[in-house]
């Protein structure tokens, strides 16, 4: 029994020392350096696909733009229009007169009210319908039809009911971002494997334990797809939503720009905005590949 | 009256206006640390029977008995060892462990003496070593014996294992088999065993109950298996009690309850 447990424990281990030998043989004369090499030719072939696609698209872009008489500008003269915006981000000069940072800043706290609103509600509605044969039957067929109404279809009601563009603007992303999160964790809570069901009747958890010990945790991976979706529609929908209500934010700020025909300017809100909506998809995403480490391993 | 009593159980599932009848009028008793498997083709009822006494099913007539006391609700004096090991997947091997250790033994043991008998029973199993692993990280037999810790670790009155072996390959199968003969032999626990696996029924049983072909699977026959332990895998392939064990069992399973698939076919 006991040589059995040994045996077992160093057999997953056996091929790995005779792969190391044989990949460590070329580079034996110089590992540090060799290694080193190694990691910069993958930063390479990660970095240089992608930055000479951007290359190459703001060429076509200067050629297509830079002759007289075309209606968008080339990405230099993008670039010399906005110098200010671009090396001062900070400037308020009062109103909605402000630099890039506080109006990113103001949509982003938009976004963080409405999606956590959105997340705590929907994980807490997913839960109920996932749990609850009658909260389906109940709720699904109004999830169902209200998910496809569009973000903006929302704000003339939240503005009628509100009465205030703010709270009005985080209500649309709420709304816009709470179906896939529900959506996704009633598919998750319903799909708890019928083991960990048995294994929480055979320990006697109650509905507490079970619910942190076994529902969230085997629902996690479903939970985190419905999260990530929420996160792009919510950043979707405050652009959209923001341009219709005004004062500060990035949405309005583009308004703005397209009312002045300061086309850079639009270019360059754009430019953010993608990039925040990137990174605000990697932070959730990052945080779903840490919480559900193990759930999705197997 | 004897430890654990299946009572005169039948069981009928009913899915609309169909109605299956699984069990009919099953008794089995199991005396205080007897080893007692149940045997039969797959789809007899066997593994409905093992979650009746376990209490995740309800039987539809008759019930359980322990200790003279009806049980009809899950609960950790009847731990299972399931099939597929059940392992939650988030959790080390460890934490697998301390989960049913810290729910069972909230009020009677501390802190420290509920990580000592965590790491106890993981021992028993010899899987001390792979603690902090994840379930994935394992092997299929290392999942089970760590599914054989978590359901020693509850102390339970009666050990209810469901097929623990099938999904496992032929020489994993005996060790874990060895395994959970010492254990048998040092605790005396009192432990129900589904299997389809001859071989194995007679190796570990004090006794063996032959269920029918379903539907409606009854009590086929028991066989008494008086062998003296601690048996050994090897003088016992070629003991005459245990040769003529197998051939009452290999007779009962083909001749007389040949696979529901021949029967049907005829």
């Amino acid at each position: 029994m006991n040589t059995m447990a040994i045996k077992a424990a160093k057999a997953p281990g056996l091929p790995k020392p005779r792969a190391n030998v044989v990949a460590s043989l070329p580079v034996k004369a110089t590992p540090r350096a060799g290694r080193l090499l190694a990691a910069l030719a993958d930063l390479a072939a990660r970095v240089i696909p992608p930055a000479l696609v951007v290359v190459l698209f703001l060429l076509v872009w200067e050629m297509l733009c830079a002759r007289k008489g075309a209606s968008l500008p080339p990405p230099s003269r993008v670039l010399s229009d906005t110098w200010e915006l671009i090396v001062d981000p900070f400037f308020d000069r009062g109103g909605i007169d402000k630099g890039l940072f506080w109006h990113l800043s103001a949509s982003l706290q938009r976004v963080a009210l409405g999606y956590a609103l959105a997340a705590a509600v929907g994980v807490a509605l997913g839960t109920l319908v996932g749990q609850s044969v009658w909260a389906l039957r109940g709720l699904d067929p109004l999830f169902q039809i209200l998910r496809t109404v569009p973000p903006l279809a929302w704000l003339p009601l939240s503005l009628a009911a509100f009465r205030d563009g703010q709270p009005s603007a985080i209500f649309v992303i709420f709304i816009t971002a709470i179906w896939p999160i529900i959506i996704n964790t009633a598919v998750g809570i319903r799909n708890i494997p019928q083991d960990y069901r048995n294994v929480a009747a055979v320990l006697r958890l109650n509905a507490v334990e079970f619910f942190s010990k076994i529902m969230i945790p085997s629902a996690a991976p479903f939970i985190f797809t419905g999260l990530r979706i929420g996160i792009g529609l919510s950043w979707l929908a405050i652009v959209a939503a923001e341009m219709l209500i005004g004062g500060v934010g990035i949405g309005f700020f583009i308004w703005d720009a397209w009312n002045s025909s300061h086309i850079s300017e639009i270019i360059l809100a754009l430019t953010y905005v993608g990039i925040i909506g990137f990174i605000l998809d990697r932070i959730v995403a990052l945080m779903a590949s840490i919480v559900t480490r193990g759930t999705a391993a197997n | 009256m004897s430890y654990l009593r299946i009572d005169h159980v039948d069981k009928t599932f009913v899915r609309g206006a169909q109605e299956t009848e699984v069990l009919k009028d099953v008794t089995v008793e199991v005396e205080k640390g007897q080893f007692v498997c149940i045997i039969g083709h797959s789809g007899c009822g066997k593994s409905t029977l093992l979650n009746i006494v376990a209490g995740l099913t309800q039987p539809t007539r008759g019930g359980v008995l322990l200790e003279n006391r009806e049980v009809n609700d899950p609960g950790p004096d009847r731990a299972v060892v399931f099939q597929n090991h059940s392992l939650l997947p988030w959790l080390t091997v460890y934490d697998n462990v301390r989960l049913a250790v810290d729910k069972v033994f909230a009020a009677t043991k501390g802190r420290r003496e509920r990580h000592d008998w965590t790491i106890e029973n993981l021992d028993l199993v010899q899987m001390g070593h792979a603690k902090d692993k994840r379930p994935h990280e394992i092997s299929g037999g290392m999942k089970q014996r760590v599914g054989i810790a978590r359901a020693l670790a509850m102390q339970p009155k009666v050990l209810l294992l469901d097929e623990p072996f099938g999904a496992l390959d032929a020489l994993t199968r005996a060790h874990l088999q060895d395994s959970v003969m010492a254990i048998h032999q040092t605790l005396g626990n009192t432990v129900l065993m589904i299997t389809h696996d001859v071989d194995e029924a007679v190796l570990l049983s004090d006794r063996v109950v032959m269920m029918t072909n379903g539907p409606a699977a009854r009590i086929g026959e028991v066989l008494e298996i008086g062998m003296a332990r601690p048996r050994r895998r090897l003088e016992l392939a070629a003991d005459p009690l245990s040769i003529k064990c197998r051939q009452r069992l290999l007779e009962f399973l083909y001749a007389r309850q040949r696979t529901p698939q021949l029967q049907a076919a005829e």
